[in-house]
């Protein structure tokens, strides 16, 4: 989609896995397998414990409204109207930057602690980022 | 650190203050160091140490004509002042260089010579938080709030409570930018920024600087000002990103270099008679309140709408007005170190009659740093 107005990530080697994950239609975390601890973002190694050896789990895309703003300045890329810069707290654990969508931009409409699930918003044909919306 | 090892003998703002057109950024810092030195009677070749951040130290030592056998270019946002201070005190200590010179400078309104702000799309932030929308502070710093809100039961009326008595604090001080008394309706009246903060929430954008200058406290006792001394710092750092905070309700980075502070100065919360923390936003008091140990978790909301931070209060805060009315250029670290050094001299507009401990206490990037110096008038 050439007509993307809005910032693209570019993936790092130690990224790549993740926004592969999310054009295929599923969120990639990283597990350790010395530890257990399951963690975002991405890097090649275990930020609890510092071991090497970790793996990469699809997460369930289920989470929860952790915080949140809604933007009222201009940002004509995401268009006219405020919209909500939220953070979510993933079900495996990890919380991550996300945009609230398919919901009205509005504090009555965003109740912290709500179920959310993931959706994915492509943007070219390698990009697409991962935001959530009120979960079925 | 030892206690009261290293002093500032010199503390200046810029000239100007507000909106300076007329100045590129480089010269901000040129003012600044100017005014300092001669707070300190010195000039560049006095100086032997130098410091600052945003901007490069070798920058500002070789415009001011200075030749430094240390310099800290340490840069974690607008507490690097106080990370400065620190690291000036430990290489006096360590006999590194005699007399160190911190400046700050940013044409943050005017962007005369100041610096582009990106940010790679590779980074972490590039990748995980800006393609979500974030431009800005007021977009990314305001995203912990609500969660805080929530925990705690604190409402929209106690944030804006905040910015309402540090107007009280800026009208008494005739350099501050805003001197109107607002109310908690002017201030959830004034212009949605990013909900739930109103502009009168968000600090200003200004254009200024300030300087320190820092020495031995043996050679301090020679200078033309009265000493300010070093009694404890603390730094710390949390992450980039302000989505990877560890908890949304409390800052670790905070927490750690309060503490830090507090251990090496050896003190008392009950022995501060003078507090800075600085407000990039309304929220941030709340927090600097509670993560330093003033309140109890939760609590530091409802200290500030009892009137304890305010004007006749037990624990003066942010006396010079803050960011949120005083000046915001974009690093404010170091315009709450020269109220802390005010109020030390005994010189600043809202004196705290009798003040003796002062603390600064530093916010960089989104929660991503701190660094607190607590300061002392009398003499080891």
């Amino acid at each position: 989609m050439a007509d993307y107005k809005r910032p693209l990530p570019q993936p790092t080697p130690e990224t790549q896995h993740f926004w592969d994950g999310c054009r295929d239609g599923e969120i990639r975390l990283q597990r350790c397998k010395t530890c257990n601890h399951t963690y975002f973002p991405p890097r090649d190694f275990c930020p609890a414990c510092s071991a090497r050896e970790v793996e990469v789990v699809k997460a369930s895309g289920k989470a929860t409204l952790y915080s949140y703003v809604i933007n009222h300045r201009p940002r004509p890329d995401f268009g006219e109207e405020p919209h909500s810069i939220a953070v979510v707290q993933l079900e495996e654990g990890p919380r991550m930057m996300t945009n609230i969508v398919d919901c009205p931009q509005t504090p009555e409409a965003l109740e912290l602690d709500m179920p959310l699930e993931v959706t994915f918003e492509k943007a070219t044909d390698e990009i697409s980022l991962p935001k959530f919306r009120p979960a079925k | 650190m030892k206690q009261k090892s290293v002093a500032v003998v010199g503390a200046a703002e810029t000239t100007q203050m507000g909106k300076i057109p007329n100045q590129s950024q480089l010269a901000l810092h040129a003012d600044a160091a100017l005014n300092a030195m001669a707070d300190a009677g010195l000039t560049a070749k006095d100086i032997d140490g130098v410091a600052t951040a945003g901007d490069s130290p070798v920058e500002t030592a070789h415009y001011l004509g200075i030749t430094p056998t240390w310099v800290d270019g340490t840069s974690v946002g607008g507490c690097s002042f106080m990370l400065h201070v620190r690291h000036a005190a430990a290489a006096i200590n360590e006999g590194l260089c005699n007399t160190v010179l911190i400046t700050h400078a940013e044409s943050g309104r005017s962007r005369v010579g100041a610096r582009r702000f990106s940010r790679d799309p590779q980074s972490q932030q590039g990748q995980f938080e800006v393609p979500y929308g974030i431009t800005n502070p007021p977009s990314m710093f305001t995203i912990p709030a609500l969660r805080y809100m929530k925990t705690y039961g604190v409402t929209e009326e106690d944030v804006a409570m905040v910015a309402v008595i540090q107007r009280e604090w800026a009208a008494k001080n005739p350099r501050a930018s805003f001197r109107d008394l607002i109310t908690v309706d002017d201030v959830l009246n004034s212009r949605m920024i990013s909900w739930p903060f109103r502009l009168l929430m968000c600090c200003l954008v200004t254009d200024g600087g300030g300087a320190l200058i820092l020495t031995s406290a043996e050679r301090a006792k020679d200078f033309p000002q009265k000493p300010v001394y070093i009694l404890g710092t603390g730094e710390s750092v949390e992450t980039p990103m302000v989505s990877q905070m560890e908890d949304f309700t409390t800052s670790k980075a905070f927490r750690v270099s309060g503490k830090k502070a507090f251990d090496e100065a050896g003190i008392k919360h009950s022995d501060v008679d003078h507090l800075m923390i600085y407000d990039a936003f309304a929220h941030l008091p709340i927090y600097g309140l509670e993560d330093l140990g003033f309140c109890e978790r939760g609590e530091g909301a409802a200290f500030i709408r009892e009137r304890n931070t305010a004007p006749g209060g037990k624990l003066p805060l942010n006396t010079n007005g803050g960011g949120l009315s005083y000046m915001h250029s974009g690093m404010y670290g170091m315009y709450a170190l020269q109220e802390s050094v005010r109020q030390m001299r005994g010189i600043a507009p809202a004196q705290v009659p009798d003040a003796k401990i002062s603390i600064a206490h530093g916010v960089g990037g989104m929660f991503a740093s701190s660094g607190t110096i607590v300061f002392s008038n009398e003499a080891p």
